[in-house]
């Protein structure tokens, strides 16, 4: 038997409804770990992103100077890389700042909402880049597939379908929304 | 008005004139006024006073004489002396020198090839009749094409006459007139309209003004010639605002024709009727395409509706509708009085008579000027243009402003005519030039006019409101070096979807600039991209 | 009196179809099951040709012809799909997306949206032109409807219904190209309207979530329009 595909899921700007929909495939996760290694993923514990990944996984937009650094790092160290969900696929609720621009949603957020200690947070965390926009506005992007989230159905047609070597053909299975 | 009438106002009009010994003439067109020329032309009629000499001397305003960047300009009449950079101060020099040797320092030179390369048709009362006396217009044989196609020639032999001389639109698209004509007329309908299109809006093209505020009687008449020939009794002029000149000397012309009974109720006595109307335009570009300028005289918002069907057969409330550009119609008087294998004479096979450009940018003699079609590129700009200023070198002429193309060295030694620009990616368009030489980067130039699609769209087809959009951010993009290889590509791929996709003319040309100048300088292109220079030093790089 | 209606043959995608002489290639079509997109046409309304999706192409034309108001003729081949029109209406499609911030999720209309439903018949999976992301208005200021100018197409529907089957007029459009939108009145608040009559008919042939009921939450607001043609049918019986 030839060796395991290795499977990375990356978490950016998206409220990890992705994940928690990938998690929903339940049982069938079993089935796909018998044919997939995870080697990346927030729902385990590796810190650095490894080299020679098969399939990764992305959900979430590009937000922040950390998520450019980390997408950049992704697509170097991965073959198939898949948008998965409408935030990495459309930039989705991340980019409703958009309109407004950074210093607006900050103030809004830390600021004019604040009830105690009204400040701006800046030391130790990565400034947020002036628009939120989808991953392959960055990198090129080998698999989309939209939805919020995309239902633990669609996923696992698409995940068996990569382990498998194909390509998945989501029409009919995937919609923005 | 009947043959004979107009006959006497032309004969004793000449008469008139002829009484003087003297006359000169004063710009009196849109360039020459904002260099003051009223001025000139009020101190050489003080001058002319001062010494008595009003009935000897005549001072008369009239319009382009086409070296626009030369003016004020001063001619005089008897002695073709033409005078440049006129001032009020020099009034008495010039009054003094009638008869004698002209003002040195102030002479155009009249024996280059700027004025005897040019063929003047539509331009040939410009500069010579006043445009605000009906008098002078017919002493020129004005309205005389009119009379005679009324009492003289049956509506089809008219359009035979248009069909014969192979006139074709001079509004950019070149659709052949006598086909229109013949369209309008065998079109059903009880009521038919013949409109003018003087919505002039490529940006630096001024050939309709011209004839506008030059000689407007022209316009007229073709159109109430258009209006006999195809059964429309009514005309609507639609000129853009902007043109307050040439919508000043159109109401008086108009006011004119009715007194003297040869615009109104059954013309010289006849069943034909014709009146005209203005329309302003608010200053929308997009009001030049036909369905959104019938759009906009019907009082809705001037955008533009699929066709078919074309105004020939439905086009204003309706009905049949024949719309013609400034240009076309001036064209008309000569060809009806000259007959039509007159005119089929002037220009190439397939391309006849004149065409009027506005030329302008890097050559010596900008201004107005008529040549005939089928000259060569090269000859318009090295012999007429007098060449590239400042020993600089010549990169390419742009035609057909934001629906055309630029057209570079190799194809200088082309013909001018509707299908030989089309073949090299631009089109004939209305009559813009703009030479350009090697300090012009050739993105900033498609940058440029695509910033004028994208404001000048009207919102209505999808791919041409967000489509130019689209294309001008990239553009912006590669001119500032901050492209990729992957931007270029989206550009091509949207220049092919606004292309072919758009619902009218202004989308379906928008990506012409971008396309020409990636056919022949698409290395231009490439070093903003990967080298990130521009090489024309004329854009900006932000990294 | 008797009207003659002729009749006409035609072949469209290689099917031989006949049609009555005043009906439209989409009306032929649709009559014979043959799928064209369209979201500016509405069977009721005046055709405009402006989203473009619904172009064909006709032999012996240059140019692709849109469906919506092109009448059949005689002898007509008419292709309906081919790769090329698929792409365009792609891409047509990720120009409508990329234009404002249609953000699906959080949409009223998510799920009987005719935009997001079109997309993903048409296999638009992402958009790859760059997002615009204006900066546009929610007007909420009537009592019962809103328009959210972020999800407006500019299709016209509401502007032509408004005109046409209401008779009111209280929609038109202002703004040139890319800064278009639709307003009430002259650009007065909807809410401050004199000439709407809050009949509703707007929301309702609205094909996104731009015009929308108030009080619906995400995915609740499904559009009724079968409305439209039983009016129109009625109007042209009593005529």
């Amino acid at each position: 038997m030839s060796e395991k595909v290795r499977l990375a899921t990356v978490w950016l700007d998206g409220c990890s409804g992705c994940h928690m929909s990938f998690l929903d495939m339940d049982e069938r996760l079993l089935e796909i770990l018998s044919k997939a290694d995870i080697v990346y993923s927030p729902l385990v514990d590796f810190k650095e992103y490894p080299d020679g990944v098969d399939v990764a996984l992305v959900e979430g937009a590009v937000s922040s100077e950390e998520d450019e650094r980390k997408i950049r790092t992704i697509r170097e160290k991965t073959k198939i890389l898949v948008s998965l969900g409408d935030c990495a696929v459309t930039a989705n609720v991340p980019s409703m700042r958009n309109p407004f621009g950074v210093d607006a949603i900050l103030q809004r957020a830390y600021v004019e909402n604040a009830t105690v200690q009204p400040q701006i947070p800046a030391a130790d965390l990565p400034p947020l880049l002036p628009r939120s926009r989808p991953i392959h506005e960055f990198v090129k992007v080998d698999v989309f597939i939209p939805g919020c989230p995309p239902s633990a159905d669609t996923i696992y047609f698409a995940v068996s379908e990569l382990v498998a070597g194909r390509i998945p053909d989501l029409s009919a299975r995937a919609r923005f929304g | 008005m009947t043959v004979e009438e107009l006959h006497d106002i032309a004969m004793s009009e000449r008469e008139a004139q002829g009484e003087y010994l003297h006359h000169i003439h004063v710009c009196m067109a849109a360039g020459c006024l904002s260099s003051r020329s009223d001025k000139v032309k009020e101190a050489l009629e003080a001058e002319v006073k001062r010494c008595n000499g009003e009935k000897k001397c005549l001072v008369k305003g009239v319009g382009c004489m086409g070296p626009c960047a030369a003016g004020p300009l001063v001619s005089v009449a008897e002695t073709g002396t033409m005078y440049r950079g006129v001032t009020p101060e020099d009034a008495a020099d010039i009054v003094q020198s009638l008869g004698k040797e002209p003002v040195s320092r102030l002479v155009y030179p009249t024996d280059t090839p700027f004025t005897q390369r040019q063929v003047k048709v539509v331009l040939e009362n410009s500069g010579k009749i006043d445009p605000e006396r009906i008098e002078d217009y017919i002493a020129a044989d004005g309205y005389s094409a009119l009379l005679q196609a009324l009492t003289s020639m049956t509506p089809a032999e008219v359009i035979e006459q248009i069909v014969r001389s192979g006139l074709r639109g001079r509004g950019g698209a070149g659709f052949p007139t006598g086909l229109k004509w013949t369209t309008v007329a065998k079109a059903n309908g009880g009521r038919k309209f013949v409109i003018c299109n003087a919505d002039e809006g490529d940006p630096g093209a001024f050939m309709d003004r011209s004839v506008l505020e030059s000689d407007p009687h022209r316009v007229l008449e073709g159109m109430a010639i258009a209006g006999y020939a195809v059964g429309a009794s009514q005309g609507y002029i639609y000129v853009r605002a902007e043109y307050p000149l040439a919508i000043k000397r159109l109401r008086t012309a108009i006011r004119q024709a009715e007194r003297q009974g040869l615009l109104g109720n059954n013309i010289s006595d006849t069943q034909f009727s014709f009146h005209v109307d203005l329309r302003l335009g608010a200053g929308a570009f997009v009001c030049g395409e036909e369905t959104a300028l019938i759009a906009s005289i019907e009082g809705k918002r001037g955008t533009p509706r699929p066709r078919p069907p074309f105004p020939a057969e439905s086009g204003l409330w309706g009905d049949p509708t024949l719309i013609n550009n400034v240009e076309t119609f001036a064209n008309v008087p000569p060809i009806i009085r000259n007959g039509g294998e007159w005119f089929a004479r002037i220009g190439t096979e397939k391309s006849k008579g004149t065409k009027v450009f506005a030329l302008a940018g890097r050559v010596v003699n900008t201004g107005l000027i008529e040549v005939p079609m089928g000259i060569t590129l090269r000859e318009i700009v090295y012999d007429i243009g007098g060449g590239v200023p400042d020993g600089r070198q010549f990169k390419a002429v742009q035609t057909g402003g934001p629906s055309g193309g630029c057209i570079p060295e190799q194809h200088l030694d082309m013909p001018v005519d509707y299908e030989s620009l089309v073949q090299v990616g631009s089109i004939m368009g209305s009559g813009g030039m703009i030479v350009m030489d090697e300090t012009s980067c050739m993105v900033d130039v498609a940058r440029y006019f695509m910033e004028f699609c994208m404001t000048e769209s009207c919102g209505k087809c999808i791919p041409c409101r967000v489509g130019t959009a689209h294309m001008f951010d990239l553009l912006t993009k590669i001119s500032e070096g901050r492209a990729t290889a992957d931007d270029l590509a989206l550009l091509e791929e949207l220049c092919d979807l606004v292309q072919n996709t758009s619902l009218c003319g202004l989308g379906i040309t928008a990506p012409n600039p971008v396309l020409s100048t990636l056919r022949y300088f698409r290395d231009e292109y490439l070093a903003h991209i990967t080298e990130r220079t521009c090489p024309a030093g004329a854009c900006q790089m932000r990294r | 009196m008797r009207q003659s209606v002729r009749v006409k043959t035609l072949k469209i995608d290689d099917r031989d179809v006949g049609a009555r002489e005043d009906q439209t290639l989409l009306e032929v079509c649709r009559e014979n099951g043959i799928f064209i997109p369209a979201l500016c046409h509405l069977d009721g309304l005046t055709p405009v040709g402006a989203c473009r999706l619904c172009l064909v192409e006709v032999k012996g034309q240059r140019r692709l012809l849109p469906a919506c108001v092109t009448r059949v003729e005689e002898g007509m081949e008419v292709n309906t799909a081919t790769e090329r029109l698929k792409k365009y209406r792609r891409q047509i499609l990720e120009l409508f997306f990329s234009e404002r911030n249609h953000i699906c999720s959080v949409c009223v209309s998510n799920g009987h949206c005719e935009l997001q439903s079109l997309a993903q018949q048409l296999g638009v999976d992402h958009v790859h032109f760059p997002y615009r992301y204006p900066r546009l208005p929610v007007d909420a200021s009537h009592d019962r409807f809103v328009i959210d100018h972020n999800r407006c197409i500019l299709c016209t529907r509401c502007v032509r219904v408004c005109d046409e089957i209401e008779g009111a007029h209280t929609w038109d459009v202002m703004g040139r190209g890319i800064n278009a939108r639709v307003i009430t009145d002259l650009n007065k608040p909807w809410g401050e309207s004199e000439s709407c009559t809050s009949c509703g008919k707007c929301v309702h042939v609205c094909p996104t979530g731009a015009l929308v009921e108030k009080g619906r939450s995400v995915a609740e607001m499904a559009k009724r329009r079968q409305f439209l043609p039983y009016l129109t049918l009625m109007r042209e019986g009593k005529q």
